[in-house]
């Protein structure tokens, strides 16, 4: 059975769920109870769950990040709303510093169960300090989960694996998907980190992407399909771990990658999947890995240049191109 | 010796005579036992057997001796990265300790966390961290969690003078008064003042140099003490543990103390500081106040002095030694502890 929900209401049902299940589940954020929370994810949950578990936090995020660190050390298993993953570089420190190390330098001594999440990516015209990618930086550090769903049934299943584990977990949503619907299975399947999905089979080329980046791939996938190319589009649901095995499967099967990510393009994700993909598949490649990536300044606020700044389907058309030397 | 310029009274709270000073002869031994492992932990950096980082607990001992003799078993304290008295206070053995700054597999850390990040978990020792104040809002948290569960246990949180500049002390600081509201942050802050920010003066960091009132702007309880005597120390932490458990509200005390070392092992010509300052400061050593105080009350006696300092040179010659005799951890311990899955 499955039923068809928005990708916000897929993570309110599962967060709602899991705090029905587990009392130990407590939530922090800037305006999550009083206000029902920026982006309505947590609303009502003040009502349900009362103060103590539904925590509305001053404009503090080193201080509630933190905070929620020590509460999982405690065995508590906290899930903190950041408004957006930009204001978490104001709890680098405590994200990288000790959420992502404590466990390695305290010998194995300590767990951290601990959900960071909140949207990720670019809005609309919300300029520069608002509209960032911060997907590699947090994939870069070793003792931290890095998740990024695509759909509302990835939202369920990673949220619930996310929710279940013993680590901290870097829950990268994106607002622009918030109101987008899709199937979500009933009942209790949490989708294992590292598992990518295929979202699309095609044998001429592979596009890998992850979070909304993977919708322009599967309209890219489909104008490509007029023109008689079949494109496989990977869903990579998680970053770390990053499912190599899936992807270096498809590319040695298509010959040819393309690598979408909204994020600007100099070290950026792609780069890494380009690299994993190269030490995979050298040997089966056809043309070099494209990479279609943000543009590499900071987000302007007018709409025309925020568009071009931006991963536009034709882009992935034109990469898928330039692998099959149609252009 | 409370700072003047903040008009500090230093509460003067003594012990009277009796089963209070009998108890506290073990928390002395142990005194004595740290500051010898540091002496000798800072002839082992000098012989190139220790790494990294090494700072010194020597001079600040009545602090944490303090208030660690006023808390249970089952409650539970975080710390920065002077932390190895710390440890063996609560019952770590100093070998295990030593091992950790000697990086071998004996360690408490199995050697991945080294001087600054000393953990014993089923001991309440929750780290040991190296960014200045980035464990208070840890700690913050954590007394919460205790709270949240249902328990009465409560949360100490060691933090230096130079902590109190940061961010990562406000932010927490303002939510424990928020929580305590509630009854939900059973925490004291205990900021050891030892007067340099490594060498950084405290008044050469912030014009409110009464830094216990720093709280009081947040809206916690707090008050100063002599932190270079044990007994004082001791009293107040047993009016002050008492009292968090009971309501579930933060409170802070700074401790006037000061550290008769250099900031780390490397900190050899300490410009900052004349030998003069030091000098005085050690007229106020904090186990010689103690053991004077002791030896007044009839509890201890010279003959029992020179045994437990020969017993604290043998404990820590055998800790150097298991130490030194230790197996370094082997390779496949290099990506164990990552990540509990995966």
């Amino acid at each position: 059975m499955a039923q068809v929900l928005t990708f916000r209401d897929a993570l309110r049902a599962t967060l709602m769920e899991e705090m029905d299940r587990n009392p130990a589940v407590v939530l922090l954020g800037e305006d999550i109870g009083v206000y029902q929370g920026t982006f309505r994810i947590t609303a009502d949950f003040l009502t349900r769950f009362g103060p103590k578990r539904v925590i509305d936090t001053p404009i503090s995020e080193l201080g509630f990040v933190g905070a929620a660190v020590g509460m999982a050390m405690l065995g508590l298993r906290p899930v903190v709303e950041v408004m957006t993953w930009n204001f978490s570089l104001l709890a680098a420190d405590q994200i990288l510093n000790n959420a992502a190390k404590l466990r390695y330098f305290s010998g194995g001594q300590v767990n951290v169960p601990l959900v960071i999440r909140g949207p990720n990516g670019a809005g609309v015209q919300l300029s520069a300090q608002h509209s960032q990618s911060l997907e590699a930086l947090y994939a870069h550090f070793p003792g931290l989960w890095v998740v990024a769903p695509a759909t509302p049934a990835d939202a369920r299943g990673l949220l619930l694996t996310a929710l279940r584990g013993k680590d901290p977990v870097v829950f990268l949503e994106n607002a622009a998907l918030y109101g987008a619907k899709g199937e979500v299975p009933d009942g209790d399947a949490p989708i294992p980190f590292g598992q990518a999905e295929i979202m699309r089979r095609g044998h001429d080329v592979t596009i890998i992407s992850y979070s909304r980046m993977v919708h322009l791939a599967l309209t890219a996938a489909e104008q490509l399909a007029q023109t008689g190319i079949e494109a496989e589009v990977i869903n990579l649901r998680t970053l770390r771990p990053l499912d190599r095995e899936t992807l270096i499967r498809s590319v040695r099967r298509t010959h040819r990658a393309v690598v979408v990510q909204e994020q600007w393009r100099p070290f950026g994700a792609a780069a890494e999947i380009a690299a994993v993909i190269y030490e995979g598949a050298f040997d089966l490649l056809d043309a070099p890995v494209e990479r279609v990536t943000g543009a590499d300044v900071p987000m302007p606020y007018a709409r025309n240049l925020e568009l071009l700044a931006l991963p536009h389907e034709r882009d992935i058309v034109a990469a898928v191109q330039r692998t099959l030397y149609r252009q | 010796m409370a700072s003047k310029r903040g008009g500090a009274k230093v509460r003067a709270e003594r012990t009277p005579a009796g089963p209070d000073l009998a108890s506290s002869v073990p928390w002395y031994r142990l005194m004595v036992l740290t500051r010898r492992f540091e002496d000798e932990a800072e002839r082992a950096f000098r012989r190139g057997k220790i790494g990294g980082y090494l700072h010194l607990y020597s001079g600040q001992e009545a602090v944490a001796a303090g208030f660690l003799a006023a808390i249970r078993a089952d409650d539970i304290f975080f710390t920065a990265y002077r932390d190895h008295a710390h440890a063996i206070f609560r019952g770590t053995p100093p070998q295990a300790v030593m091992a950790e700054l000697f990086g071998k597999q004996t360690g408490v850390a199995k050697g991945k966390g080294g001087s600054m990040h000393l953990f014993d978990v089923p001991r309440g020792l929750y780290g040991g961290y190296g960014i200045v104040g980035a464990h208070i809002p840890l700690a913050t948290g954590a007394a919460y969690a205790l709270r949240y569960q249902g328990t009465d246990r409560i949360c100490l949180c060691f933090l230096g003078d130079g902590a109190m500049n940061s961010g990562s002390f406000h932010e927490p600081v303002n939510m424990a008064a928020v929580w305590g509201q509630d009854g939900m942050c059973p925490i004291v802050y205990i900021v050891e003042n030892n007067k340099y920010a490594m060498g950084t003066s405290v008044d050469r960091s912030t014009v409110v140099t009464h830094l216990a009132s720093k709280f009081g702007l947040h809206g916690i309880e707090n008050e100063q003490v002599d932190g270079q005597d044990f007994l004082t120390v001791r009293r107040a932490a047993e009016r002050i543990v008492a009292r968090v458990r009971a309501t579930g509200r933060p409170y802070a005390i700074e401790a006037i103390t000061y550290r008769l070392v250099g900031h780390g092992a490397a900190d050899l010509f300490q410009p900052y500081r004349n030998k003069g300052e030091v000098e005085e400061w050690k007229q106020r050593d904090p186990i010689q106040i103690l053991e004077r105080e002791l030896h007044r009350a009839g509890v201890l006696d010279d003959a029992q002095v020179a045994a437990i300092h020969k017993e604290a040179e043998e404990k820590v010659a055998a800790a150097i030694k298991y130490a030194e005799e230790s197996p370094e951890p082997p390779p496949e311990e290099l990506p164990r502890d990552v990540s509990a899955q995966g």
